[in-house]
């Protein structure tokens, strides 16, 4: 599989996880093993440009898979904009949520951009667009990654600042 | 996690070959479900068969005379974002999208999600208490335990659990159809029967035979789908299972109910169609809230609450009334 644009070869065991695969053998440790059984969202990552759970994931099935951590966002030396708005949002405490709320965050404006609707969506029937992110819409979209220093409404304004943008 | 075997199936008749000869052998799609039974150690296959490469399953079409059929390994969230099923069948997109999180509905199949296990606590915790599901045979921990999130309907001594998917209950509503391949062909299972109540078999959640491979559902077009509605009631607003659900879709003649659709989630071990309710609504005025009451009270008649969930048997009634009238506006 190609994580953050290097492919890697490994050997794995078919029941190891592709978070477990991730820190423990390419020692990307960005992304957070909370709870390890898909509650929680600190584990979340992006393949083939999706945000999914790694910790519910068989490394093994990703074959030919890309895969992106929040150790890939940056480019060159320049944070992902999600990252610089978490900074000047002060959107964090403990900061272990941090890299699950990133990585889901960016894929989340992805999806809005694609015109999916969400649970707080009025009418499901309409085109949904970027400029349709209300603080009610991002809570909701985001609702798969939690935060135990409750810091939401700074994590919400962070994503807001950047769809707005 | 155990030790288990992986590998990938090349194709749909090697699938199910494979799974017919092999009882030790699971199916796995989006995984969302049967990692977290494996961890809880609620299921030990010996070998998992990653049927994801299966991409003839994976489409979601628009059926000419106005259904839609859903491949088995559709995402939710693809199916969820299908200007179809929005348009035709909007309880389904909501079915979908009040569901576990975006990053599950990336993940989870359809046919993964109507196969998807109770959440019962007993059953999936790893300390084995006695669960009929978990093991058959040793008692149910509910019944007497705490079961606040448990059946009202259909429930026996040997198992009190409900069935967790959101968009079943939606299917259910709509008289889908979940069609299945095995070695011997294929079968068109009625959504309604492709569930079972717990009877004295409760490790059984369905009727599936080892050696079936679930191929798509369709839901086929009616004269209610497009006035539908989904509405949960939840502990929390967002990322939780229901404590009660229900899918109601409408057709109206004018400001009275010409037909409609009804089923229950969170109460039963399958999704609940309430058919007393369902045949006396015709001809009743949607905003005739008294009537309405009344029509759907019929269908609780025969309801059973354990220790801890009364509460249920109120709030499905109410959760069934508003969801019939906001489907009833949609019309």
């Amino acid at each position: 599989m190609a994580v953050n644009g290097r492919d890697c070869t490994m050997m794995v065991e078919p029941r190891t996880t592709l978070l477990d695969a991730l820190r423990g053998m390419l020692l990307l440790t960005g992304t957070k093993k909370g709870c390890n059984r898909g509650e929680c969202g600190a584990c979340t990552v992006h393949v083939d440009g999706r945000r999914v759970l790694s910790c519910m994931c068989l490394a093994a099935m990703q074959e030919g898979k890309r895969i992106t951590t929040i150790e890939g966002l940056e480019q060159d030396g320049k944070l992902h904009p999600i990252q610089a708005a978490f900074i000047e949002h002060d959107a964090f405490q403990c900061g272990f949520c941090t890299s699950g709320q990133i990585m889901s965050a960016v894929a989340m404006i992805e999806e809005a951009e694609a015109g999916w609707p969400s649970a707080a969506t009025q009418d499901v029937a309409k085109p949904f667009t970027r400029g349709d992110l209300s603080p009610q819409e991002i809570r909701e979209r985001m609702s798969g990654n939690l935060c135990r220093c409750a810091c939401y409404p700074h994590i919400v304004d962070a994503v807001e600042a950047v769809a707005r943008s | 996690m155990h030790p288990f075997g992986l590998s990938h199936a090349p194709d749909v008749a090697s699938a199910i070959a494979w799974h017919d000869f092999d009882s030790g052998l699971a199916f796995i799609a989006g995984g969302t479900d049967l990692i977290g039974l494996i961890k809880d150690r609620a299921a030990l296959p010996e070998r998992l068969l990653d049927i994801n490469g299966l991409s003839e399953l994976t489409q979601v079409a628009p059926l000419p005379e106005g259904g839609i059929r859903i491949g088995a390994l559709a995402r939710m969230s693809d199916v969820a974002a299908n200007p179809a099923v929005r348009e035709r069948l909007p309880a389904i997109a909501e079915g979908l999208l009040f569901a576990a999180s975006a990053q599950l509905r990336n993940m989870a199949s359809i046919g993964g999600n109507i196969m998807q296990r109770t959440r019962c606590a007993y059953f999936r915790d790893d300390d084995d208490p006695p669960c009929n599901k978990r093991r058959p045979g040793s008692g149910c921990s509910a019944l007497r335990g705490i079961n606040r999130n448990h059946a009202i309907f259909g429930w026996t001594e040997s198992c009190v659990a409900t069935h967790p998917s959101d968009v079943a209950v939606a299917f259910a509503a709509m008289d889908a159809t979940v069609l299945v391949r095995g070695s011997s062909g294929e079968r068109s299972i009625p959504f309604a029967e492709f569930h079972r109540l717990p009877s004295n078999t409760p490790e059984r959640d369905n009727v599936l035979e080892r050696g079936e491979l679930i191929i798509a559902i369709e839901v086929p077009a009616r004269p209610e789908g497009r006035a539908s509605h989904y509405l949960k009631v939840r502990d929390r607003q967002s990322y939780e299972f229901a404590l009660v659900s229900v899918a109601a879709a409408v057709a109206m003649d004018g400001a009275r109910i010409r037909s409609a659709r009804l089923a229950l989630g969170g109460v039963a071990h399958k999704p609940w169609r309430l058919p007393a309710t369902e045949r006396a609504l015709a001809g009743i005025a949607l905003n005739d809230t008294n009537k309405l009451r009344a029509v759907i009270a019929l269908s609780f008649a025969d309801a059973r609450a354990l220790t801890h969930n009364a509460f249920k048997v109120e709030l499905a009634q109410r959760v069934v009334l508003r969801a019939l009238q906001t489907a009833g506006e949609r019309a």
